[in-house]
């Protein structure tokens, strides 16, 4: 099965992808992740802001099964939350790349290492096998 | 834990890939998590019916002159009060108390079958050898050449009513007999680990992916669904049916984990007896106790409990949002003082402390058949 990886965002290799905007961002997680996660029931979505170094744990997504911590691949400061996310956090299932999205950042200066959508799908083909 | 090539699968490998399963890996074994999801098919199950390959699991025959007095030194019940076509749920334990596996033994009349936990097959096995000595009895692991399947759901009878001969689908409530489905012989019982009414089939390992297709295409009209592990374990956790590993281990002993009910003192002696009635007599120090999260967040297997005044009091043994209450749930060993129905205390997710509430066990009251 192959997963969508829309050309223009970056991604990391903990399944979150990135759109940065200047110097914001918004962040979610990857149609594989959403994929491999099952129904999400729960997401733990943090204070508007926060600030997180690259690679900090900014909250979580859980299914039934499982609780999965959630990155920022980039340091940054909160700035919004998706709200709709508390009471129908299905939509990261439905629209992981869209009405699924799960926080906004101020970048901090120094953006870190992300993958192009093109690494990212090889990445995910290697993982997968 | 091992390598991911040197899993074990079970007769139905295919099968789940061919469905579309997620596989992972449980307890040495490669096995299929979900198929349509674990929400749908946790439904299909209380709705409707769930079929599920369980031929992980461990199977041991006892047959012999001695197998009763055997199996009554090896467990805590009553082995004698299960009469030839019934069944019961049964721990062995080591000396001190505390549980080596927690297993379903089967009286067929001419043998006993043993069912036990994949993950702990070769350790109950040399248990089982070493105990057996002195005893005129036959112990033979026939977990390789066993195929094993889980109907389970309000539908399931129904359906077994329509594959099998008809003695089968009117078993009582932990019933075992041998018979024919789909055309395959097959051992089958009135049990389950869902809360729900159901059975477990035991066949030929050669036969258990016809018995699989057969059952699947059969049912689908009312609803039947494969079900993987996923499903499984929220289906038993509704229930607070324990989990080895986690609600039970070779730490915990049946009086703190509320099997109690499981442990006949009075049967004679068996392995365990001495320390177990003492624990009795002195009273446990803690009590597996079921807890609803007041606070936002879900608990998880080995979350630290921490008291009202922040002193960590004891773990998770398992949580998770339940697909039928709609409640964030879980279970966990805390002092017996804070174990009863109210009591508060919490549960730390992700570093943040998070208000639980201990309810009543189980949280899904089963639905057997009387």
């Amino acid at each position: 099965m192959a997963f969508a990886t829309p050309a223009e965002l970056q991604y990391s290799k903990t399944h979150e992808w990135i759109r940065i905007e200047g110097d914001e961002a918004t962040v979610g997680i990857t149609d594989y992740a959403q994929d491999a996660l099952g129904d999400v029931v729960y997401v733990d979505l943090p204070q508007v802001g926060t600030r997180f170094e690259a690679d900090g744990v900014f909250g979580a997504v859980e299914s039934v099964k499982a609780a999965s911590d959630l990155y920022l691949p980039v340091a940054g400061e909160i700035i919004a939350v998706n709200e709709a996310l508390i009471n129908t956090p299905e939509l990261i299932n439905k629209d992981p790349y869209g009405e699924g999205w799960i926080v906004k950042i101020r970048v901090a200066p120094g953006v870190g290492a992300l993958m192009s959508a093109e690494a990212y799908a090889a990445f995910v083909d290697s993982i997968k096998h | 834990m091992s390598d991911r090539g040197e899993l074990r699968r079970t007769p139905l490998y295919e099968r789940h890939l061919a469905l579309g399963a997620r596989m992972v890996e449980f307890g040495g074994w490669e096995m299929p998590v979900q198929y349509s999801g674990i929400i749908d098919e946790h439904r299909a199950v209380r709705e409707a019916a769930g079929l599920f390959d369980i031929s992980h699991m461990g199977e041991v025959e006892v047959r012999g002159p001695d197998a009763l007095p055997f199996l009554q030194r090896l467990v805590t019940y009553d082995v004698a009060a299960i009469p030839p076509g019934q069944s019961n749920y049964a721990l062995m334990c080591l000396p001190n108390g505390g549980i080596i596996d927690d297993t379903f033994i089967y009286n067929l009349g001419d043998s006993f079958l043993i069912v036990i936990n994949a993950a702990n097959t070769t350790k109950d096995v040399a248990w089982m050898h070493e105990c057996a000595k002195g005893f005129d009895v036959v112990v033979t692991d026939v977990s390789e050449r066993t195929g094993m399947l889980a109907l389970q759901g309000p539908a399931a009878e129904a359906l077994l009513t329509r594959v099998a001969d008809a003695d089968l689908a009117a078993l009582p409530f932990h019933g075992v007999a041998r018979g024919v489905v789909t055309g395959i012989p097959a051992i089958v019982a009135r049990t389950g680990y869902t809360g729900e009414d159901g059975f477990e089939l035991f066949v030929a390992a050669e036969d258990a992916a016809r018995l699989w297709d057969e059952l699947l295409d059969a049912g689908r009209d009312a609803g039947l669904k494969p079900c993987g592990l996923g499903a499984r374990d929220s289906l038993r956790f509704e229930a607070c049916l324990a989990l080895y590993g986690h609600e039970i281990t070779e730490e915990t002993n049946p009086y703190e984990a509320r099997l109690g009910w499981v442990v006949k003192l009075d049967k004679g002696d068996f392995i365990g007896r001495e320390a177990l009635q003492r624990i009795k007599q002195e009273g446990v120090q803690r009590r597996l106790t079921g807890f609803e999260m007041v606070g936002r967040g879900i608990a998880r297997g080995d979350y630290e409990i921490r008291d009202l005044d922040g002193a960590p009091i004891g773990r998770v043994t398992s949580g998770m949002p339940s697909p039928t209450l709609g409640k964030n749930l879980g279970m966990g060993y805390v002092p017996v003082a804070l174990s009863t129905e109210g009591s508060e205390f919490e549960i730390v997710v992700r570093d943040r402390p998070v208000r639980a509430r201990a309810v009543k066990m189980p949280f899904y009251r089963p639905r057997y058949k009387k």
